[in-house]
């Protein structure tokens, strides 16, 4: 969830009120945001120099670090979310946002070339004119498009926007696609020009824009942004140009937002001169700009239009549990930002403003009604729903057989499914056919390896551990070993649990298969051990002594000669054995083991 | 020498016509045993009452290694002067006839005792001397007493240390009797056989002690609790999912669920992608074509996400993120084969490609519940929740409205803790959206209300474990095993 810093003494003033902690952690509560921590400019400070944490002075600004909800983008600033607050808490009204009126001739054009399409096709732009910044307003408002960019833009990938100084520049604007060394111009920060190709290279080192590189990097033509003097207002989704660079006394700004994604790109607009025009001369009013397309198709944002959408009064009283009247859900919807008003048959119209882009369904507006009005003022009641309760037999029997097991002497263990490729295979004395094992595609390294304190196997320290999905429980019980070592023998340990093998018979090309295993370590093998573990597993399962064989195997992690395959109706159903000394050695355990693992959903 | 048997005859023979033993430890010279054998003899006799037996601390004198070699030797002074000749000796021939530290300690001292003078020729200044130290040395071995200023200054000269001599002054005790019988500690088949057991004398039980630890195995403390949640499920009516395929397709796991293709829980750094094998490939097309169609257009009533859906990203093999991925699944049959009303459950494991820290793994186990009805209202979502969690214990509920792309309305559960005396957040809920349950083709009147939380982070906060590989994975104590109280969650 995005999280916003406010300080204390600005969201007081906003508010209209001065709150406690208590009192504003609770206000957050309700509305269903969250005062996630409470800190000071210089403590962030010492933080992020890992100073130590000194006593905070007195005169230090508090500041408040809000969680938001992450569909509710007009929330990612203190405008919106005291605005929010202030219309739940009734002290101020929904505001209207409206574009001013022009005639069209002076609307300003942002025409888009044809070849953007290939790498970017959307722009979407708007102005507020008249904008009165200060300190706390021009920070949020930078801090607003951080935000943005972070969250509903996806690191810049489906929007990116770009705000100017509107005074630097001359309209009407061209939004193009053009090879990297053609594009030229001083960035913002910088003193001198590059072309957008050596500002690749230049960026490579920059700590905050390299993630941004691969956006466009491979592509042969960079999208830019160009005035009628052909100045450089941005190269998105990289840099803006210096020359348009907005200040402090900035009074017009123009917004672009250029995007793979129009319907976010729209969205983000939106929030930026929803929640900026209210510093405005003309309070809320928003100058529109008319994005021309390729084919000549004139466009005009933003789109500032409320959407309406019907809903059944009795589909929010069924679905909250509360018998409201219909004046009271407009006046709880009110609260929302949702205007709304009762039309025939049942229903209430709602006017959704350009703000609440996360209402996509009825659903929505009755779940507003439902925070509006308090969960927790909605009286508790039972589900009539008459059902049976049903184990799935797979776990029930895997629970009784862990009971055996334990009862049996033996100890339960819990290991991961996820392991390295090493310890499914080459530890294990294994080979790697590719035919057996699940792969992940996006390993994690890990400080879990096994065999970092091994000599050996120091080579191994940087390799990755969530690799492979275990084909069987061997390398979890090894690695339970190795860390086992001063725990006083014999050592008797279990596991009943799934493994992932491949099996192309289901639609996903892998399926689950419990398996259960033990391990018996000692000074001595105790091969006989864990052969009477068998007897007495097969003892439960109601399987005579003549209904299951064992015989010879050659399975490589356990040692030759010293092992033998589990047959049952015919088939193999597991094995057992002595460990083979080198595995041992290769998990770095001192002890002969002997171990068992079969499958067990046969048996079901 | 006598034995022990042999030492505790003696003992309480003698008590028996003496009133006390005043010095075990002279007691035992005079027997002739060693002190350390006749005080476990002692300490015996006293448990049982025999005798009684008080601590008596005693400080003597020892001597030092160089303390004993003079002790045979005589003193390095002495030694020095007797091997000054009569007509006198240079000082390099006298130190040619000494050991080095002899000469040097024993010259130092002879000279300042005035016995030899230096003329350059060293001689003897008296005729006679007497090696006192040697007979303060001898004195202290015999266990004699010396004056505080002699004992003073063989401290000073390092040749004695103190030594703390821990002895017994004896007594008759309540059950003295002048020889004892062994007690038998068991009760055993001869006893009962020839009915002795009447006569023997038991030795008393020391309660200090533990008893000898049980044998046989031990069941898993994460999944002892896991056991508790099944049963309270159970108990409340809920039937088990199957949820064991932990490989998913992006379609049932994201999709499915309403979650857009670009929303930053599909994203790499969030999920565990698969190479191999790396995608699904069969679906149900009619469904997958409605879910096409509600992602990108909307529908039944929704506007909808209005993106471009691919194909591609759903047939992306995941480990699953959430056992939501099997719901989806179960309440896709449902529609298909028919709606009745259900109540489903599991406990299964999950994958988040996420750091790895003292409470966050890259698996952990969820716990999820959900109702699937006609007409199931917010309020009962909040009094099923009440009924669940009073059975875990937690009696004070509340609800913050919250986010989640498949649930609307989406409540967070916190509960109060008496201890922390907070409230702290203990699961997630809310009721399916319509875009996740309509396309399957359910009834448009049918809700369903769900919740889940991990089964890791009770469980911690119950056995009091503040590092979840200390519970999960092959880095746990088996001892920790081993040693766990019964899962009494709300009993």
């Amino acid at each position: 969830m995005p999280t916003v810093s406010v300080a204390r003494e600005l969201l007081h003033t906003m508010l209209g009120r001065v709150y406690t902690q208590e009192e504003f952690d609770e206000l957050c509560f309700v509305i269903g945001i969250e005062l996630d921590d409470v800190t000071t400019e210089k403590a962030i400070i010492r933080k992020e120099k890992h100073l130590q944490e000194n006593e905070a002075d007195e005169d230090e600004e508090v500041i408040y670090k809000i969680e938001v909800p992450a569909n509710r983008y007009d929330l990612l600033c203190p405008e919106g979310i005291c605005r929010q607050l202030r219309i739940f808490l009734r002290v101020e009204k929904m505001p209207t946002y409206r574009l001013s009126r022009l005639p069209d001739s002076s609307i300003l054009k942002m025409i888009v070339k044809p070849e953007t399409a290939v790498i970017r096709p959307f722009v979407v732009c708007a102005i507020l004119r008249g904008i009165t910044f200060d300190q706390a307003r021009y920070a949020s408002f930078i801090d607003l498009q951080d935000r943005l960019h972070q969250n509903i833009c996806r690191k810049r990938t489906l929007v990116a926007i770009g705000t100017h100084d509107l005074d630097t520049l001359q309209g009407p604007f061209t939004y193009e696609a053009l090879p990297p060394s053609e594009i030229k111009f001083i960035p913002l920060k910088q003193a001198q020009e590059f072309t957008a190709k050596e500002l690749m290279e230049f960026y490579k080192s920059d700590l905050k824009l390299k993630k941004f590189l691969h956006i466009i990097e491979d592509s042969p033509v960079f999208p830019v942004i160009y005035d009628s003097n052909r100045t450089v207002l941005s190269l998105p989704p990289i840099i803006n140009g210096a020359h348009s660079a907005i200040s402090l006394n900035t009074k017009n700004v123009l917004i672009e937002c250029t995007a793979t994604d129009l319907t976010k790109a729209k969205i983000v607009l939106n929030t930026m001169v929803a929640m900026f025009s209210g510093y405005c001369d003309e309070k809320f009013e928003v100058e529109p700009v008319d994005v021309v397309d390729p084919v000549g198709r004139v466009t005009r944002y933003p789109d500032l239009s409320l959407r309406t959408m019907d809903v059944d009064l009795s589909y929010i009283k069924k679905s909250v549990g509360v018998p409201l009247q219909a004046g009271e859900i407009v006046d709880l919807l009110s609260k929302m930002q949702l205007t709304s008003k009762e039309i025939d048959g049942d229903k209430i119209q709602v006017s959704i403003p350009p703000t609440r882009s996360d209402i996509l369904h009825p659903c929505d507006v009755m779940e507003d009604v439902a925070v509006a009005y308090g969960f927790n003022n909605i009286p508790k009641t039972r589900p009539k729903t008459s059902t049976e309760g049903r184990q799935q037999p797979l776990n029930e029997f895997s629970d009784l057989l862990r009971l055996e097991l334990a009862m049996a002497g033996f100890s339960e263990v819990l290991n991961w499914v996820l392991v390295s490729k090493k310890e499914n295979f080459t530890l294990l004395n294994r080979k790697d056919d590719d035919k057996i094992a699940a792969i992940v595609s996006n390993p994690r390294s890990s400080d879990f390896e096994v065999g970092i304190k091994s000599p050996l196997f120091h080579c191994f320290v940087n390799s990755l551990a969530f690799q492979v999905l275990r084909t069987s429980l061997l390398p979890g019980i090894l690695k339970v070993m190795e860390h086992s070592k001063d725990v006083p023998r014999p050592v008797k340990v279990f596991e009943i649990s799934d493994v992932v093998l491949l099996d192309p018979s289901k639609d996903v090309g892998a399926a689950n298969s419990r398996h259960l295993a033990a391990l018996y370590c000692s000074t001595t093998s105790g091969f006989e051990i864990i052969h009477g573990l068998l007897d007495r597993i097969m003892n439960v399962l109601n399987v005579p002594v003549d209904g299951y064989t064992v015989g010879p195997s050659n399975e490589p992690e356990l040692f030759k000669g010293r092992q033998a395959k589990i047959f049952y109706k015919g088939s193999c159903v597991g094995s057992f054995g002595i460990i083979h000394p080198q595995v041992l050695k290769n998990f770095d355990i001192p002890d002969p083991c002997s171990y068992i693992e079969m499958e067990i959903e046969r048996f079901l | 020498m006598r034995d022990a048997d042999g030492a505790e005859r003696a003992l309480l023979a003698f008590l028996e016509s003496n009133a006390e033993i005043s010095n075990s430890e002279a007691f035992a010279r005079d027997l002739g045993v060693d002190h350390e054998l006749l005080a476990g003899t002692i300490k015996s006799l006293h448990g049982f009452g025999f005798i009684e037996a008080k601590d008596v601390r005693r400080e003597s004198w020892e001597l030092t290694e160089e303390g004993l070699v003079y002790s045979r030797n005589g003193s390095p002074e002495v030694q020095v002067f007797d091997a000054v000749p009569a007509g006198g000796i240079s000082r390099e021939d006298l130190q040619r006839k000494l050991d080095d530290s002899v000469f040097s300690i024993g010259f130092r001292k002879a000279m300042s005792n005035k016995w030899l003078e230096t003329k350059p020729l060293v001689s003897r200044k008296v005729l006679k001397v007497e090696d006192v130290v040697k007979q303060q040395l001898l004195d202290i071995k015999d266990g004699k007493n010396l004056s505080a200023a002699d004992i003073d200054a063989l401290k000073k000269r390092k040749l004695i240390v103190p030594k703390v001599w821990k002895a017994y002054s004896i007594t008759k005790g309540a059950n003295y009797a002048p020889t004892r019988t062994k007690a038998a500690t068991e009760v055993t088949r001869e006893m009962l056989l020839k009915e002795t057991w009447s006569e023997v004398a038991f030795k008393p039980y020391n309660f200090q002690a533990l008893g000898q630890p049980t044998e046989g195995g031990h069941l898993h403390p994460l999944l002892k609790v896991r056991t508790k949640f099944r049963q309270i499920f159970l108990e409340m009516g809920f039937e088990e999912m199957p949820t064991n395929n932990f490989v998913e397709s992006s379609f049932w796991n994201f999709d499915a669920l309403f979650q857009p293709q670009q929303h930053p829980a599909r994203d790499s750094h969030d999920t565990f992608f698969l190479k191999s094998p790396c995608k699904t490939q069969t679906f149900p097309e009619d469904y997958l074509e409605r879910v096409k169609t509600i992602h990108e257009q909307g529908g039944f009533g929704s506007i909808g996400y209005m993106y471009d859906w691919k194909r591609e990203e759903a047939e992306k093999n995941v480990l699953r993120t959430h056992t939501t991925a099997v719901s989806s699944r179960m309440l896709y049959k449902l529609a298909q084969d028919g709606f009745v009303p259900k109540r489903y459950f599991s406990i299964d494991r999950v994958f988040r490609n996420e750091a790895v820290d003292r409470t966050h793994l890259a698996e952990f186990h969820q716990i999820e519940g959900l109702i699937c009805d006609k007409g199931l209202t917010l309020g009962d979502l909040i009094g099923v929740l009440n009924d669940f969690f009073s059975r875990l214990g937690m009696k004070k509920l509340r609800f913050k409205p919250a986010y989640n792309p498949y649930t609307e309305p989406s409540m967070e559960i916190f509960s109060y803790h008496e201890q922390l005396n907070k409230w702290v957040e203990v699961g997630n809920s809310g009721m399916f959206r319509p875009e996740m349950l309509l396309p399957m083709g359910l009834p448009d009147d049918v809700s369903v209300i769900a919740w889940g939380l991990s089964l890791e982070r009770p469980t911690m906060i119950l056995y009091g474990i503040d590092n979840i590989r200390d519970l999960f994975g092959h880095k746990v104590d088996l001892k920790l095993i081993k040693s766990n109280p019964i899962c009494r969650l709300g009993m």
